[in-house]
């Protein structure tokens, strides 16, 4: 009876141990499932076609085209591949110019036909319109073949606008970018700060002020980040707008300040340790031959915690690029590829935050947010794994 | 003097500037936050309920709310992660199988909060159909708090040295009666610590409830866990940036992040105070 | 020439050298003997201002070597510890290449001359006994080489920096017979140019090398002799009982 007992705790113990392996599968399952739904959607918004007039020789047209065409940045069929022939780009809602609602009908009984006429009258247009009524025009009106979103315009596109109509822009590059760019420049803010601090409070700091200060640095990193969100957005942005003189403070350069702040605690913590680890026969043989303590730092007690120094590093990039709340609230969120740091910028986190609760369930908006989601999945793997192998290569004495 | 010293010298003074800068930054974000939400706090401000379109009243309903996530996310990572670091510390050995629980708890741990967040929405909210609610943000809060209660505890057992376990199976007892009588009760002051902490890092997040729980007002208190809540950052973040007036809504965000902040050092400070009671008392 | 005069040193409250007076001669080796805790390496900590790092201490008396006083304001301890080399109880080669150990004391004084420091590291390995075995891998990691050859490595690294005293904190504990027997062997070698102090809690090990012994017991020196003065007819009852194996 005994020995069933232990044998079922046991299986227990060996069930939750395998927990966290399980999460992540189930994380891997439904991140990448509702992902993969994105490229099943259609590029232009669905329940809607592009019809055009038979005569005109374009098939196709790309997201990034038809944007730029209801936007009339494009204004002629000869920069799509078609004659040489104003474009004139038509909305549903567009039919009153033309028509009265009597003469539509009641019931708009009349729309298909009408809408046929117009697109046969019309060379040069290009129509969105509700499929149900583009089936009924006329033969003089011909569809244009839409694809379903492909991965290469998601990854290479460099827009991101994902309630455009009709086409809505999935382009990955500006939030990456931002990303990247918060996170690098608050790394580069943090890192020499955070060092300079680890090796203050590890090598010359007394014993009192030690024992105060690294509690606190410590309680810091236990701070929510909405908090340090909100000192960005009432202190820094502000900050910013004024001494730089720009018209708004919300930046990439807020982003990665409060970011930076908000990594240092880890990186002084963790490369702390990782200098205390240092054995003091290190030390000792250093300053034995005759090198002064400043010597012995940096060229013993640094290179010996090198790969415990690297892992706060790698800690402090993962955290600034998967930290949410706090970059929402400062960098201004402008889904645009970023030239200075100086603007406004949008990140990956952000993006998903800021965009799921308004993305209808399914649709390819959802569904592109699940792809961000997954690539922030990604990248923190690949930081995960960076962090372990360079923390397994500690020197052993 | 001699330029090895007076290099010394100067990388000394640098490193001390730093360490004084730094230090300076970090208590100035508090002692702003405290300053600045010291007027605010009221009895009424943290008993009754927002009013005025988030412009007067108070936070009542979000403190609750915040409450009623902790207990939940605690009821769901406590006993797993106490049991799957038992497992890891005292029964797994030194195997494969270690080395690849632990490397799963560190990617997991290292997972950012919002794809915790997306996660939960796609699972809970969505396929299980629990809807936004206290039982969806408690179970995603959770997962959250796994890996730290994991390692924690697997760190407070592997304090407990080899020869408390080899001593007690010389005398006959079973390697659960080790663990049961011998490791837990030694470990005891350090785990309860360590489940506390971890509590405290998640009672502060965002991004995980915003699309599982969390609520922009709630005028009663929920009833059920199928109920959604408000909760202490998500307020915040709301009456932060999105209020229809935010110069009125100001000194309500400041008084929310104080409460925020002083529930991190209640919460810290009695880990500490906790760990030096019982270790006492077990010395 | 070492020299101390009335030398009391405390941690904190703790009175751990109690009026400590001796002289070492040039080229000669000196043991120090005696029971854990008894001072000896504290008291050999005093010649390269070890000491110094642990807060909380005090000093006083004087601690002479070549009649210079190296505790004066106007010593620098850097340049001191250049002229007495030390090896430590356990191995602690830096993780670098058995040639940047090496080189290591010449780099932090400054040298940069690239053939100055290569000579300085082949003699000093050779010094050490150690060339013959190392010289094919010289940009290895020190930590490859087995315990006794780290410990002649750091040996080599003290000499690299040309001392004239080599202070030596139990260097063999930590390793095998045959390693320890490689030490001796070397001690003797370096005699001829180094004065050399070693602490040693075995008796043997002491009798083989050092040509003079300090016995310490609780902070005091109670016995310094010839070593086979010590060893065959101690004048002190303490003495006799410690080496004897009565105690310690």
């Amino acid at each position: 009876m005994k020995r069933i007992f232990e044998k079922f705790i046991e299986s227990l113990l060996t069930l939750s141990g395998a927990t966290t392996g399980i999460i992540i599968l189930l994380i891997v399952i439904f991140l990448f499932r509702e992902g993969a739904g994105f490229f099943r959607h259609s590029e232009i918004e669905s329940g809607y076609v592009l019809c055009v007039n038979e005569e005109n020789p374009v098939y196709r047209l790309t997201p990034k085209q038809i944007k730029e065409i209801f936007d009339y940045e494009i204004d002629n069929w000869s920069l799509v591949g078609g004659n040489d022939e104003e474009i004139t780009p038509f909305r549903i809602s567009d039919i009153s110019d033309y028509y009265s609602d009597e003469e539509l009908g009641e019931n708009n009984e009349f729309l298909p036909e009408k809408l046929g006429e117009i697109i046969a009258a019309t060379p040069g247009m290009v129509a969105f319109i509700p499929e149900q009524y583009a089936a009924d025009t006329n033969e003089r009106v011909r569809q244009l073949i839409t694809e379903k979103l492909n991965p290469a315009d998601f990854f290479g596109g460099d827009t991101w606008m994902p309630t455009a109509t009709p086409a809505p822009q999935f382009g990955l590059l500006p939030l990456l970018l931002g990303t990247l760019w918060v996170g690098l420049c608050a790394i580069l803010i943090a890192l020499p700060l955070g060092l300079g601090v680890a090796i203050y409070l590890g090598e010359l700091a007394d014993e009192k002020i030690r024992n105060l200060l690294k509690p606190t640095i410590e309680l810091l990193a236990g701070i929510p980040s909405v908090v340090y969100g909100f000192f960005g957005l009432v202190v820094v942005v502000p900050f910013i707008q004024k001494t730089f003189d720009l018209p708004v403070g919300e930046t990439a350069f807020a982003g990665s300040l409060i970011l930076a702040i908000m990594a240092l605690p880890t990186i002084i913590t963790v490369a702390e340790d990782a200098i205390r680890n240092t054995p003091q026969a290190m030390r000792e043989a250093s300053l034995g031959l005759g090198a002064n303590h400043w010597q012995t730092i940096y060229r013993v007690v640094v290179p010996y915690s090198i790969s415990g120094i690297s892992a706060a590093v790698v800690l402090g990039i993962g955290r600034a690029v998967g930290e949410t709340m706090a970059v929402l609230m400062v960098t201004g969120n402008a889904a645009v590829i970023p030239h200075s740091l100086f603007e406004p910028v949008r990140t990956i986190p952000a993006t998903v935050a800021a965009e799921l609760g308004e993305a209808p369930h399914g649709g390819a908006h959802y569904g592109a947010l699940f792809v961000l989601g997954c690539i922030l999945f990604l990248i923190t793997v690949v930081i995960s794994v960076t962090a372990e192998v360079i923390s397994k290569k500690q020197p052993q004495a | 003097m001699n330029s090895h010293l007076l290099k010394q010298n100067i990388a000394f003074a640098i490193f001390r500037i730093l360490g004084l800068m730094v230090v300076s930054i970090l208590f100035w974000i508090l002692g702003f936050i405290i300053y600045q939400g010291a007027g605010v706090i009221s009895w009424e401000f943290l008993t009754s309920a927002p009013s005025n379109g988030m412009t007067s009243g108070g936070i009542f309903p979000a403190i609750v709310g915040t409450l009623y996530l902790i207990v939940g996310s605690s009821v769901v990572a406590f006993p797993v992660g106490i049991l799957s670091a038992i497992y890891t510390s005292e029964y797994a050995g030194n195997g494969n199988i270690v080395k690849f629980i632990r490397i799963m708890t560190n990617n997991l741990a290292g997972i950012p909060s919002i794809v915790f967040g997306l996660f939960g929405m796609s699972l809970f909210v969505n396929t299980l159909g629990f809807g936004d609610s206290i039982l969806a943000g408690s179970l995603t809060l959770g997962m959250l708090a796994l890996p730290l209660v994991i390692r924690t505890t697997e760190e407070a057992l592997k304090a407990i040295p080899d020869t408390f376990r080899t001593g007690s199976l010389a005398l006959g007892a079973s390697k659960l009666q080790t663990v049961h009588r011998i490791i837990l009760p030694m470990a005891f002051p350090n785990i309860i610590t360590g489940l506390i902490l971890s509590i405290g890092r998640i009672s502060g997040e965002t991004a995980p409830i915003l699309f599982t729980v969390a609520a922009y007002f709630l005028p009663q208190l929920p009833h059920s866990i199928y109920d959604q809540v408000m909760a202490l950052p998500y307020h915040l973040y709301v009456i932060a940036v999105s209020g229809t007036d935010l110069e009125a809504t100001r000194p309500m965000a400041y008084g929310t992040a104080l409460v925020l902040i002083v529930i991190v050092l209640i919460i810290n400070i009695s880990a500490s105070y906790l760990r030096k009671k019982l270790q006492k008392r077990h010395a | 020439m070492l020299e101390t005069k009335n030398i009391d040193f405390y941690y904190g409250g703790f009175h751990a050298l109690k009026n400590i007076g001796m002289k070492m001669e040039d080229h000669t080796v000196t043991a120090f003997i005696g029971p854990s805790g008894c001072g000896k390496s504290t008291f050999l900590r005093l010649f390269n201002r070890m000491n110094d790092l642990i807060p909380d201490t005090r000093l006083t008396g004087e601690c002479l070597i070549d009649g210079e006083d190296i505790y004066h304001k106007s010593v620098d301890v850097t340049s001191l510890r250049k002229r007495v080399g030390m090896v430590f109880q356990k191995p602690n080669p830096f993780p670098k290449s058995l040639f940047e150990n090496v080189a290591y004391g010449l780099r932090v004084a400054g040298t940069t001359d690239s053939r100055f420091i290569a000579q300085r590291v082949e003699e000093s390995l050779k010094g050490a006994a150690l060339w013959d075995e190392v010289k094919d891998k010289l940009k290895k990691s020190a930590f490859e080489l087995s315990g006794g050859q780290q410990q002649r490595l750091c040996i080599a690294r003290a000499l690299a920096i040309a001392p004239s005293v080599i202070l030596m904190d139990e260097p063999a504990s930590a390793l095998d017979p045959i390693s320890t027997s490689k030490i001796e062997d070397l001690i003797h070698i370096l005699k001829k140019d180094y004065t050399i102090v070693i602490v040693t809690h075995n008796m043997q090990q002491a009798a083989r090398v050092s040509d003079k012994t300090g016995f310490f017991m609780l902070g005091e020196l109670i016995e310094y002799n010839d070593t086979k003065k010590i060893f065959m007819s101690p004048e002190k009852e303490e003495t006799q009982n410690y080496i004897t194996g009565r105690f310690g």
